[in-house]
């Protein structure tokens, strides 16, 4: 069952550091070994996220990384065939992120298929729009045990958090300001409101913010507020150009939350 | 039957596949915009403007000696004597008036040929607002005419390398922006492209292209309906503006032209109706040329304009369901078409018009068939491109 490793991770009430890579970046190959020096540095949960050609909800750090992917001979075959190679060696929960027109094209019930035999947990597709989610694919998603992981801003209304958190399973992905990118070293007030706003709504779903995280204070300002936090640019910025991925993704990681 | 339905959709295409950051800026544009676009004040402005600053109608010319040449009667609307030389103008005045109404300070555009962009950077002068253009590094070196129009008339242009630094790589650039200033910003879309409500919006602006056109049919040959009405199609607004009064008349033949660019069987081309496949590109389900992951190809015309992966989903919709009948015409069709043209008419073409010239060929006519080829734009833009290719010729 895959989704109860979300589950079980949620309901030891730990606050979850989450990363996101990209696939097939630096090189090709790198996939499995950053999961698992993420997975051995204590990470809680890895986003994997898939290059697209025009990543309209990316700002440039990932831009670039996805296009160096792409250009590595990365594509949705390469990456279940890399998936398929660490079975077993993985333990932590996985989340695919890519664009709609990537998963469309493969085959939106093939796709999901897919990765739920490969023991992925959820799918991030920011450019799917709730409602034809709703209409379209929530039941043949949910029949693979797989969750929808809605996006949510600044600009959501309330009761568009509930519609989503109502309709979901896994977490709400929290985007930390209604930006492409974040480059602040802590978070402004209305930022903080906002995560403010998120807890008192009591949600049924575990809220993880992602979006402008760099730094431990972005984090602890999150983890006093909300479940967890996912860390994208950042990280990407730390592995590129790596000659020891094992060593420095260890050492990215130590340097967030400390140890 | 045509018309967009209330979800957004044309058939199976359109839609608005937006992530739930742009969500909020969408909704509240899908939510005023008809609104605002009936209300009398904002028709009676934008009339005016379109009379007085565009200088339309624009007029409805029988080409005499094209017409003796294909043995049928040619009529030309001139949208090439619009105010910066193309019929983008109409759409940048509908939308910086909607932008006002809806208490927007700053505008941002995307553009690849640069007649968008010089279409906003002068509404914008003309109405005192911040202007942002988003511009492909690629497209600024063989644009700087209009890129020097552009800073002149007091628009930032911001190059962008993302991708392939192309106009499908600003449309990006354009709309990331649009994420991070969603509360005093309105983007202004070029074409009839971008997630629902923007093909419909641009295509009701564009709309007065055929108004016109039945008007001024009338009068000059006493019926208002054409047998034909052919337009070139990269994103589609000439082509939606010229077919918008005919969609529901079936006796009025709609004739689109796309860039083949060196052949529908090769690489380089811009054809999206016989190359493409339905997919998601810049928040709509339309035709686009992608590979067989997704991964959107970077197109190929010897026009920027129709330098496009996609093309307007009401135009897949046309396609689909044959209401409309694409033509795909070459890089080498259309500077022949263009180059005739100049000489039986005197009128130099748009590249992008160039290829709508070029269906005429690929066509056959009774002779009392009354046929509209809309002239989108004019040539100027272009002369460095004919001048390499009559070097050829004279020489």
């Amino acid at each position: 069952m895959t989704h109860s490793k979300l589950s079980s991770l949620f309901d030891s009430n730990k606050k979850i550091l989450s990363i996101y890579m990209m696939a097939g970046y630096p090189s090709l190959e790198d996939t499995i070994p950053i999961m698992e020096a993420l997975q051995d540095s204590g990470v809680d949960m890895i986003e994997i996220g898939m290059p697209y050609s025009d990543p309209l909800a990316d700002g440039p750090v990932i831009q670039r990384a996805g296009t160096q992917a792409l250009n590595n001979g990365m594509n949705p075959d390469v990456l279940f065939r890399q998936l398929e190679s660490v079975r077993g060696r993985i333990h932590i929960p996985l989340i695919l992120m890519g664009y709609f027109n990537n998963v469309l094209q493969f085959g939106v019930e093939r796709f999901c298929k897919k990765a739920a035999d490969l023991g992925i947990s959820g799918l991030i597709l920011p450019d799917l729009p709730f409602d034809l989610y709703l209409s379209q694919y929530r039941e043949m998603m949910e029949s693979y045990g797989l969750s929808f992981i809605p996006l949510l801003t600044p600009q959501t209304s309330d009761e568009r958090i509930r519609l989503m958190d109502d309709y979901t399973n896994g977490f709400l992905y929290a985007v930390s300001a209604s930006a492409t990118t974040g480059a602040q070293t802590s978070f402004p007030k209305q930022t903080l409101e906002y995560f403010d706003r998120l807890k008192s709504l009591s949600l049924k779903n575990p809220v993880i913010v992602g979006f402008g995280i760099s730094e431990s204070e972005h984090i602890n300002q999150v983890y006093s507020r909300l479940q967890g936090v996912i860390i994208g640019s950042a990280f990407i910025r730390s592995v590129k150009g790596s000659m020891d991925l094992r060593k420095d993704v260890e050492e990215f990681v130590r340097g967030l939350i400390g140890g | 039957m045509y018309a967009v339905n209330e979800k957004g959709f044309y058939g199976d295409f359109g839609g608005a596949f937006i992530p739930e950051m742009l969500y909020g800026n969408v909704e509240e544009l899908r939510n005023c915009y008809l609104d605002i676009l009936t209300e009398d004040s904002f028709q009676n402005e934008f009339h005016s403007l379109l009379r007085d600053y565009v200088g339309r109608p624009t007029p409805l010319f029988f080409a005499e000696r094209l017409s003796v040449h294909y043995g049928a009667q040619i009529y030309l609307k001139r949208e090439d004597l619009c105010h910066t030389g193309a019929h983008k103008i109409n759409n940048a005045i509908g939308q910086i008036l909607l932008a006002r109404r809806m208490g927007k300070q700053r505008i941002i555009a995307e553009t690849g040929a640069g007649q968008h962009g010089v279409a906003t950077a002068t509404v914008c002068a003309l109405m005192g607002m911040e202007c942002v253009i988003y511009m492909g590094a690629i497209d600024i070196q063989r644009q700087s005419a209009n890129v020097a129009r552009m800073k002149m008339l007091g628009a930032k242009v911001v190059p962008v390398y993302s991708g392939s630094s192309t106009l499908k790589d600003a449309t990006n650039e354009a709309i990331r922006d649009w994420i991070n200033h969603s509360e005093d910003t309105h983007y202004i879309i070029g074409s009839v492209v971008g997630p629902h409500p923007y093909p419909d919006l641009v295509a009701r602006l564009q709309a007065v292209i055929s108004a016109e056109i039945k008007v001024q049919l009338q009068e000059a040959c006493g019926n208002a309906l054409p047998d034909y009405v052919v337009a070139c199609v990269g994103g589609g607004s000439n082509a939606a503006g010229a077919f918008f009064h005919f969609l529901d008349e079936p006796e009025v033949k709609l004739i689109a032209a796309e860039a083949a660019g060196h052949g529908i069987d090769t690489d380089k081309t811009a054809a999206t109706t016989f190359r493409g496949s339905a997919g998601v590109i810049h928040g709509s389900m339309t035709l686009l040329m992608q590979d067989q992951f997704g991964q959107i190809v970077e197109p190929h015309s010897i026009s920027a304009g129709l330098d496009y992966p996609g093309i307007g989903p009401m135009h897949s919709f046309l396609n689909a369901s044959g209401r409309a009948k694409f033509y795909a015409v070459t890089d080498q069709e259309a500077l022949d078409a263009g180059y005739f043209v100049s000489r039986m008419e005197g009128i130099i073409p748009a590249l992008e018009t160039a290829h709508a010239f070029a269906c005429l060929d690929k066509m056959k006519f009774e002779t009392s068939d009354v046929i509209v080829v809309n002239v989108s734009g004019r040539g100027d833009k272009d002369l460095p491109t004919y001048i390499e290719h009559f070097k050829n010729i004279e020489e």
